[in-house]
């Protein structure tokens, strides 16, 4: 009886195994491979070869001067970055909700997530260019208003500004896909009943449309917090300089340098660790979060 | 029955308007700007000249641009990999999602599978570990860096396998009544009927491959194996001038750096702004799909 059972599942198997070794490869053996963290890794040496150093990497990166005030900028800019990705989606959802011409709501969300499929190189390249002091079509705006040009990208009180809202720009046009789905699926009769009752558009809004929106705003802010150690490396690394390092520098733009500017493998091993570590019981905290208050399951 | 707008409604309806669409054309003109940079004559666009048209128009940076050898030639890698990658992608994806999407009773090994899959999306290996194993396995330096070990993604995988859920189970167990086995099912049967994921699917490949530029950065040693997204990276915002041959540099110096830049920075988003019809349908499928589960 087993036997039957094992040769009717063998197709299945042979399905998922190239799947199988590609990830076990390229996602399980670096996995493995963070022990250069606790390593002074030398290539010649190989993986086992090296010689073992305990904490002494973990140690050195968190001695480096900078390490605490990238941490910081990290938190920072990613919590304002899950802030405003959540709050001006729904903002956006409700306005064109109020929209009732069908192609007039169509061509705005078509235009709203186009940046959306744009890379950060691409986007960072169009916003050097229109930020830029000298001709930068942003700067000239401001200047018909009398304001002085402003370096959005080189000075550090504007560039985790420059940062959260460019963001924003690109990613909120998702959010707002997701909030209007929730916003088609209330029940209608509820509305009509409030207007029986005599609530107006505004209180309609404030006690049946938000509340029912609700779940799915807690459950997109829920599973974000498993990123606030993620502030966008593709975003800061291509819109970066040495002369905004000071508000810009984040985790992971921290270990690209270490490990591969400054070939230090251990020492940029070690910080990538412990940012996964932390990343893990986060995302493992908001996912069991998400199962617990919302009913949401990966797969 | 004669609707009665209220004035206080009637001027939120013009302010939401008014406050939208600018919005929406705060998505859309900084590309149109940069396209319009992009057309326009060096001189005028190094002062500042061009807003949202071309001013004195001129293809000079394109010709430019197209003749470069580095640039031609990234623009084929990147296409090659986008075919490849995407193909073994999907292939992957497919045959995954629809082992995973069995029930634990008929592939009893399922849940296992699926803690082994989605643990990838948890925790990560690190960029260095990353980086030395691709290098142990001699793929650095060559196409298959930027396609093998990142083919498995997990998210797409969860969207199919989900739909594939949602399919109704009669038609399979017909299938395999009249003797199919779970190839032939998968190919004949739940395949064609998730085309619309599929396309979803597939497009996110094509557009993940197009944008992608860290691996072509990390993995490829020599500039001329640079997928376009990494080339652009290196040179339109890096501004590397090192991986510029001498007579480049000197053509660079005649037609303005501004203008060149934009019209990269334009090929390299072209495929994106062309496939967009497409992708900006099937996107909203995509997430109504991967939000419905059973």
């Amino acid at each position: 009886m087993k036997t039957v059972k094992w040769r009717r599942e063998l197709p299945l198997h042979i399905l998922v195994f190239p799947s199988l070794i590609i990830v076990f490869l390229y996602c399980y053996i670096p996995m493995f491979g963070n022990i250069i963290a606790f390593q002074d890794f030398r290539p010649i040496k190989g993986l086992l070869g090296s010689e073992w150093t305990g904490l002494t990497n973990l140690k050195y990166v968190l001695e480096m001067p900078n390490t605490y005030r990238i941490i910081w900028n990290t938190v920072y800019i990613s919590t304002m970055k899950i802030m405003m990705g959540n709050i001006v989606p729904i903002i956006i959802a409700l306005m064109l909700n109020e929209i009732r011409k069908t192609y007039v709501r169509r061509s705005i969300q078509t235009m709203i997530y186009f940046p959306y499929f744009l890379s950060w190189v691409i986007l960072a390249g169009i916003l050097i260019d229109i930020l830029s002091v000298q001709n930068g079509i942003v700067n000239q705006a401001l200047g018909w208003f009398g304001i002085q040009p402003i370096y959005f990208l080189g000075n550090n009180t504007w560039f985790p500004i420059t940062l959260v809202v460019t963001d924003t720009w690109k990613e909120f046009g998702f959010n707002t896909i997701v909030f209007l789905a929730a916003l088609t699926s209330i029940n209608p009769s509820l509305y009509e009943a409030a207007l029986i009752d005599g609530a107006n558009r505004w209180k309609q809004t404030l006690h049946i449309t938000l509340p029912g929106i609700l779940p799915i705003v807690i459950l997109m802010t829920t599973l974000s917090l498993g990123n606030v150690l993620n502030a966008g490396f593709d975003q800061v690394f291509n819109l970066y300089s040495p002369q905004v390092y000071e508000s810009g520098d984040i985790l992971d733009t921290m270990i690209y340098r270490i490990g591969v500017a400054d070939a230090q493998y251990g020492p940029a091993t070690a910080i990538g660790l412990l940012k996964s570590s932390v990343s893990l019981m986060l995302i493992s905290v908001s996912y069991w979060m998400a199962y617990r208050f919302a009913n949401y399951r990966i797969f | 029955m004669i609707r009665r707008v209220s004035v206080s409604r009637s001027l939120f309806d013009i302010c939401n308007y008014i406050c939208l669409i600018a919005l929406s054309l705060l998505c859309i003109l900084p590309v149109i700007q940069v396209i319009a940079v992009s057309f326009s004559s060096s001189s005028a666009a190094a002062s500042g000249l061009v807003k949202l048209w071309p001013v004195d128009f001129s293809l000079k940076s394109y010709e430019f641009i197209l003749k470069k050898q580095d640039f031609l030639g990234s623009f084929l890698i990147s296409v090659m990999r986008v075919i490849l990658g995407t193909s073994i992608s999907m292939f992957l994806t497919v045959t995954l999602g629809y082992a995973l999407s069995k029930e634990v009773k008929d592939f009893r090994m399922r849940t296992v599978y699926a803690w082994y899959f989605v643990f990838t999306i948890l925790f990560s290996g690190g960029l260095i570990p990353w980086y030395l194993t691709i290098k142990y396995t001699h793929l650095l330096d060559t196409i298959w860096a930027l396609v093998i070990p990142g083919a498995v993604t997990v998210f797409n995988v969860i969207l199919l396998l989900n739909f594939f859920r949602g399919l109704p189970k009669e038609l399979e167990e017909s299938s395999f009544i009249d003797g199919a086995s779970h190839w032939t099912t998968l190919w004949k049967i739940s395949l064609p009927l998730s085309m619309p994921s599929i396309a979803t699917v597939t497009l996110f490949t094509v557009v993940g491959h197009w944008n992608s530029w860290f691996d072509g950065l990390m993995l490829m040693n020599s500039p001329s194996h640079y997928p376009l997204a990494t080339y652009l990276q290196t040179a339109v915002i890096q501004q590397d001038f090192a991986n510029m041959r001498a007579e480049d540099v000197k053509t660079l110096s005649q037609i303005s750096d501004r203008t060149t830049r934009a019209a990269q920075i334009f090929i390299g988003a072209l495929p994106i702004i062309a496939a967009y019809p497409f992708l900006q349908k099937y996107f909203m499928t995509g997430l109504v799909m991967g939000s419905v589960k059973e």
